[in-house]
Parts: structure tokens; C-alpha cells; sequence
């Protein structure tokens, strides 16, 4: 291996950025590619379907065989809201392999006694994300329902690129809030990606039902990336 | 935000390879390239093995490491990567033991 690529790599692994590191099984020759990089041919296609799948594997391209170790960061979820839904969606989100954290500045909510073992921040999450921003890698879902609480991340979110953004409430909710993230800043096609009203349509009922709706969303929304998969889109 | 989020740099193979590198060690990568059957470790999972024979990491939860450090060492001798191919069928891989009836291809290559 070329110690500029393992370098190369671990700097983009500690960033949380994914990359591909592809190696030559013939001659032994390695190079790093990016999300985003343009790599003509069957060779492409396959790193393409390796970034969104994270499998690791052997392809045969230009009568050649390389081997494509992809790394990809572990995608994470951050709840705004400390609520019934939540509660839920905490130890689902843990099984499917989904990391989750809690924002909520209503200490009443968000208490270890309502969410064990969740990581649990009792703040504004202004000052969570300031400590700890989002990226490409991490989902958000708002479910306050309250303004003042959900409209910062969102437009956080919008901003970092995550890979899934979805706000609880009805259409006409969110229409109210879409003039909101307007004059935050946001633009109409960052809105367009904001999942509105939340979830799968699973015709979810109960808070734990629209949980189930959320991770499935979240799921689909991480393997169809850079995809038009119908149901991935808002 | 949880530890698990980032990498674990006291025990990632790709990190401890990088510190073993700086500090001016022969360090060879082991690479799982492909599995049949109920192998162990994932494809893409690595060992990292220095010339004295340290390693951290795993390509078998431990049935074949033994084998795969002594390739190693003779990769960083002589610099040319070598495909390793263990499994129930080959007499070798069943004496070093690898056991779950998986079988498993290793690269193995020198850092540099």
C-alpha cells in the first residue's frame, strides 16, 4: 500500500468522509477516490454502487481486477425532541445500527429517566451542533412541533448536507415553516429536501408506528443516496 | 455524541499502521478480499503486522492469524504482496484452523 493513501484515507475517515480505497490485485498499485469523483467505466460503476451499499469487494474492470475497500462513516441520527416519538425511535434506531442522539431544551423532557441509555443533550441545539456539527453523514429528525426548537437544525441540516431531513407536522404546518426557512436563508430546493409530513407513508398511528416510519425513511434515504429512488425523495 | 460515532483510534489496524509508519517501522497490511461460506470476518477487515510480528486487527477472529504474521514477515522482507486462500478444503488452512467451515482469501501487501 502507498503510505500517501493509507494517509490520505485515515484523514478522510477521521473527518467522516467516505472514501474508497482501490487496489490494483495484479500489480499492486493502490489509489484513494471520494464520494463525488468522477471514475470513468465499469470501474465507476461499481465504486458508485460500493459508496452506496459500504460492501467491500472485487471487481473485474478493463480486464483487470481490483479490489475496492470502501469505508464509509457510520451514519448516526439526531432527534430534535425529547418526545413520546422519541422514545420509540431510541432503541429501534439502535438495533438497525443507527446511532441516535437527543436535542431537547426542555429539561422536563429530556430526562435519562425517560430515555436510558440514550445519548441526551438538555440544551438549545444551537450550542449542541456548535460542539458538534452535522454533516453528510448523519440524519436529523425535527419532532417538537415548536418552532423556536426545530427550525435552527433544520436549516443546520439543510446547510451540512444531511443525508436525511425530516420535520414532524401536517402540511399546513409545514407550509408555515417553509416560509420560516425562507427567511432564515434557506432556498427552495434545499426545502424540497426536507421530509414533510414525516416518515414512510406506512399510515403510522401511534408514536411508535411514526417511529417505525422515520427509521424506515432514514434507512432508505442512506442506501438510495445519489439515487431517484421513489419514497427517498420529499 | 457517542464514542462509537468516530474512529477507535487505540485499536483501528489503518490508524495503528499510520503511527507504526511514522515511527519509522516495516509495516505489512493484510486485506480480507473475499469469503465463502460463514467466514469470521467481513471482507475488507485488515490486520496490520510489523516486522518484529506485532499485529492488531483480525481477517478471522483469530483462527488464522498465526499464518497470515509469518507471510507478513516475509512480505516486508521482500516487498511483493502475496494472496493467502484458507478454507476447509486446503489441508494447511485446516491445521492453522480455520474451523467454521468458511474458506477466506487474504492480500497480503508491504506498506511502502
Amino acid at each position: 500500500m502507498d503510505p500517501y493513501a493509507l494517509k490520505t484515507l485515515n484523514a478522510e475517515r477521521r473527518a467522516r468522509r467516505a472514501a474508497i480505497l482501490v487496489t490494483d490485485l495484479g500489480d499492486g498499485r493502490d489509489r484513494i477516490v471520494r464520494e463525488g469523483d468522477q471514475v470513468a467505466g465499469e470501474l465507476g460503476v461499481a465504486i458508485a454502487k460500493a459508496f452506496r451499499s459500504g460492501n467491500s469487494g472485487s471487481v473485474e474492470a478493463e480486464g483487470r481486477t481490483f479490489f475496492l475497500n470502501a469505508h464509509l462513516p457510520r451514519p448516526r441520527l439526531v432527534v430534535i425532541g425529547a418526545v413520546h416519538i422519541s422514545q420509540a425511535l431510541a432503541p429501534m434506531a439502535r438495533i438497525a445500527g443507527y446511532p441516535l442522539e437527543i436535542i431537547d431544551p426542555r429539561t422536563a423532557f429530556a430526562t435519562p429517566d425517560r430515555f436510558p441509555e440514550v445519548t441526551l443533550h438538555a440544551e438549545w441545539p444551537q450550542d449542541v451542533l456548535q460542539r458538534q456539527p452535522l454533516d453528510a453523514y448523519t440524519a436529523l429528525a425535527a419532532v417538537t412541533h415548536d418552532p423556536k426548537i426545530d427550525d435552527f437544525p433544520l436549516k443546520s441540516a439543510l446547510d451540512a448536507n444531511c443525508f436525511y431531513v425530516g420535520a414532524l407536522g401536517s402540511r399546513k404546518t409545514h407550509a408555515k415553516r417553509v416560509e420560516r426557512l425562507l427567511a432564515l436563508g434557506a432556498s427552495a430546493e434545499q426545502i424540497a429536501r426536507i421530509h414533510a409530513p414525516i416518515g414512510l407513508d406506512i399510515g403510522a398511528a401511534s408514536p411508535a408506528e411514526i417511529a417505525v416510519a422515520i427509521l424506515a425513511q432514514t434507512i432508505l434515504a442512506f442506501r438510495s443516496r445519489g439515487l431517484d429512488v421513489k419514497g427517498a425523495a420529499a | 455524541m457517542s464514542d462509537s460515532l468516530y474512529l477507535d483510534e487505540a485499536r483501528d489496524p489503518l490508524i495503528i499502521a499510520e503511527g507504526w509508519m511514522k515511527d519509522g517501522k516495516d509495516v505489512a497490511i493484510a486485506t480480507v478480499v473475499e469469503t465463502w461460506g460463514s467466514a469470521p470476518r467481513p471482507v475488507g477487515s485488515h490486520l496490520v503486522i510489523d516486522a518484529d510480528g506485532n499485529f492488531h486487527g483480525s481477517v478471522s477472529g483469530g483462527c488464522v492469524e498465526g499464518a497470515v504474521v509469518t507471510e507478513a514477515i516475509d512480505v516486508i522482507g521482500s516487498g511483493k504482496a502475496r494472496m493467502l486462500e484458507f478454507g476447509v478444503a486446503d489441508e494447511t488452512a485446516w491445521q492453522v484452523g480455520l474451523s467454521c467451515g468458511g474458506r477466506i482469501k487474504v492480500y497480503v501487501e508491504r506498506l511502502g
